[in-house]
């Protein structure tokens, strides 16, 4: 029985990793059509935001919660005034573009800090159901999953920016002639979605190790729950990632986690062959 | 025109001669002896490569300033192949040919190793691979320092399975390193009468261990032995601790601490009581070492390496093959390897060094430590330990000639 509570668990968390992965993602592409190659660079900046800030003595809680979305954000917005306003509506030119920035990161980090393995020790310690014990992490990881989807959903749902970013997203010219500076919709998109994926990139700091070249292995996992998911950034973001991390969770139980990661895949491709738009391209087709 | 085939080949080939004789003249008049260095300096592997070049270099300072070798100054001749293979075979062609030096220290990975390796053994050039590894080489044109499993997996299961218990969960990365160690484990424990209860392969990506600490709950073994690689890998530590398990479920390890800075980034309540085996640790206790110690905080006062055997062992090399130099006077290849395969003992700063003539690998102490505050604290040495994994397979006596790497089966 505790087994089981201990399997859905990991399941939940496997769920809300992809969520925390992908949501910064999700926004950005979901509202701008925009595909940022870098956003495995913008979580290891998030990463390193949390690693230095504590190094220097700021309280960690902070560092995550506070600094990692402010550093993070502020730098999506420099990077959209300089790279990304050039080249809307130009989808192949903004993913080169983007592929360029992520490797000057790479670069521009390890010249800094090193190519050495960083990290912070995981906060709170574990907790105890049945015979089993699971890191209370664990959960803050799903409530900030949870929360931010909340937040992005009350946001376009209930307030007059959410209505305005509705509105570009839908049919940009018509916004703009009803009197919307679509161009600074935009910058703010892109700075929100940078700023979640540094909060993403702040909370994976504690159970991982934070390298400059972290980003590429987290990067296909983003890509992929929001290219599967499809346009609607909440509910295909949370639709794929319910879908793909459920499955490969359950397998890595059954059989391992080379399976688990082969199963995402496996799901990922049959998905994408049935429903090339995207779960919510077919499927919940009206929802946000 | 059409050139004939033949007719290129020759002219191409009469330029390729000339080009290559050219070094050669140029060679006689220099009067510095050149030794190779090809550690990677940048790219994935750069951590674990850069202490090895600056023990390189300090040994080459070291060998200068005891007057040179045979009234000859040495130079160090380094590349740098960036992690790359292909860079790597280049470079290695490059020293043989180009710089015509006299002995190579490098490679890092077993594939820079396969990938060098029968470069220098075509081109002669003496070679010496100073990294821990699977075992299996059998080259007469290489010398090799590091641990293989039957020199610290042989030794660190039965210190364990004597302090915790016979039931031993195996995690491990998922490359040819982690299998063949996991394999190499599985063979211990059962020589021991232990059992693996199970064997979980992790690809280098995955940075999630939750399902995994939960199966090792389910499954109660007595410790978790772990050759989990790379930095997304020392998430399983950091959650481990997190879950609270540390308490429970005692760890060994085959790799932390090979070569880079493991121990610091874990924190100290994360990395208390992991076990691991290795020929050398900053720990061992020789006058040897303390001299080695403070010439390295000398030489880098700022940016002090860690010390780990991939780089004590690159130190090794280079003095093992100036005592051949001098005792041989020659920095021929033949004339050296002569020299190193008499079996000869070495007092280095790891303790007793022997080459073992038939293997042409080290045979040397061997030391189990503890992870204690973010340092090794050494709790049992095994002096001579053998590479007898290697030696099962390879006899260098016999037949001089052979160039193989033998995946030995189990």
């Amino acid at each position: 029985m505790d087994y089981a509570i201990v399997v859905a668990l990991e399941m939940v968390r496997a769920v809300a990793w992809l969520v925390l992965l992908a949501a910064g993602l999700a926004i950005i592409f979901g509202m701008m059509r925009v595909i940022n190659f870098a956003h495995g660079e913008f979580l290891m900046l998030g990463g390193y935001t949390v690693v230095v800030s504590t190094g220097a003595g700021v309280n960690e809680w902070v560092a995550i919660l506070l600094l990692a979305p402010l550093v993070v954000g502020l730098f999506g917005v420099v990077v959209e005034r300089l790279v990304i306003r050039q080249l809307y509506g130009r989808m192949l030119d903004s993913l080169l573009a983007t592929w360029g920035l992520s490797m000057l990161m790479i670069g521009g980090v390890t010249l800094i800090f090193g190519n050495t393995v960083q990290g912070v020790a995981t906060p709170f310690g574990g907790v105890r159901i049945g015979t089993y014990q699971m890191p209370i992490y664990n959960f803050v990881l799903i409530f900030f999953a949870a929360a931010i989807l909340l937040a992005v959903w009350a946001v376009l749902k209930f307030t007059r920016a959410g209505l305005i970013a509705r509105a570009t997203m839908q049919n940009p010219n018509m916004a703009e002639t009803l009197g919307i500076r679509t161009t600074l919709v935009y910058m703010a998109t892109f700075g929100i979605g940078s700023a979640v994926t540094g909060l993403a990139g702040g909370l994976l700091a504690p159970v991982t190790g934070v390298v400059p070249a972290m980003g590429a292995s987290l990067v296909g996992q983003s890509f992929i729950t929001v290219i599967t998911g499809g346009a609607a950034v909440i509910t295909g973001t949370l639709s794929s990632a319910t879908i793909l991390g459920t499955i490969s969770q359950g397998t890595t139980f059954w059989a391992g986690p080379v399976y688990g990661d082969a199963a995402l895949l496996v799901v990922a491709l049959i998905l994408l062959r049935i429903l090339p738009q995207g779960i919510t391209g077919r499927i919940f087709k009206r929802a946000l | 025109m059409i050139i004939k085939r033949r007719q290129f080949l020759r002219s191409t080939g009469a330029a390729a001669a000339l080009s290559l004789a050219a070094p050669l003249v140029a060679r006689a008049a220099a009067d510095t002896i050149k030794v190779g260095g090809l550690h990677d300096l940048s790219g994935a592997l750069d951590l674990v490569g850069i202490p090895m070049d600056q023990v390189f270099q300090m040994a080459i300072k070291e060998i200068n300033e005891g007057g040179g070798l045979l009234g000859r100054q040495v130079e160090g001749v380094v590349y740098d192949p960036q992690s790359n293979m292909s860079m790597y075979s280049q470079y290695a062609t490059q020293m043989a040919l180009k710089d015509k030096v006299a002995v190579v220290m490098g490679g890092i990975t077993s594939a820079s190793r396969e990938t060098i390796r029968p470069i220098f053994h075509k081109f002669q050039t003496l070679y010496f691979y100073n990294t821990q590894y699977e075992g299996g080489v059998c080259d007469r044109n290489e010398i090799t320092l590091g641990t293989t499993p039957a020199q610290t997996v042989a030794r660190i299961i039965p210190y364990a399975m004597n302090l915790y218990g016979k039931k031993v969960y195996t995690v491990a990365a998922d490359y040819n390193y982690g299998h063949i160690t996991s394999a190499w484990i599985k063979r211990y424990v059962e020589e021991q009468g232990g059992e693996v209860i199970a064997t979980e392969f992790f690809p280098l990506d995955v940075a999630q261990f939750g399902s995994t600490i939960s199966k090792i709950q389910a499954a109660k073994p007595d410790f978790v032995c772990s050759a989990m690689v790379g930095s997304s890998h020392l998430g399983f530590y950091r959650q481990w601790a997190a879950a609270g398990m540390k308490e429970q479920i005692p760890m060994i390890s085959t790799v932390l601490g090979a070569g880079g800075n493991d121990q610091i980034v874990l924190t100290a309540a994360e990395g208390n009581g992991i076990l691991s085996s290795f020929g050398y640790f900053e720990a061992v206790d020789n006058p040897a070492n303390k001299a080695f110690l403070e010439r390295i905080k000398a030489e880098y006062p700022t940016n002090t390496p860690i010390m780990s055997e991939i780089s004590e062992c690159t130190y090794e090399g280079m003095m093992i093959w100036a005592d051949a130099v001098r005792e041989a006077g020659s920095i021929e290849r033949d004339a050296v390897l002569e020299v190193i395969a008499k079996g000869k003992t070495y007092d280095l700063p790891a303790g007793k060094v022997k080459i073992d003539p038939k293997t042409q690998h080290a045979i040397r102490d061997v030391y189990i430590a503890e992870l204690q505050d973010q340092t090794f604290v050494i709790k049992e040495s095994f002096p001579e330990s053998q590479p007898a994994d290697t030696q099962m397979v390879c006899d260098l006596i016999a037949d001089p000639r052979a160039n193989k790497h033998y995946e030995i089966s189990l």
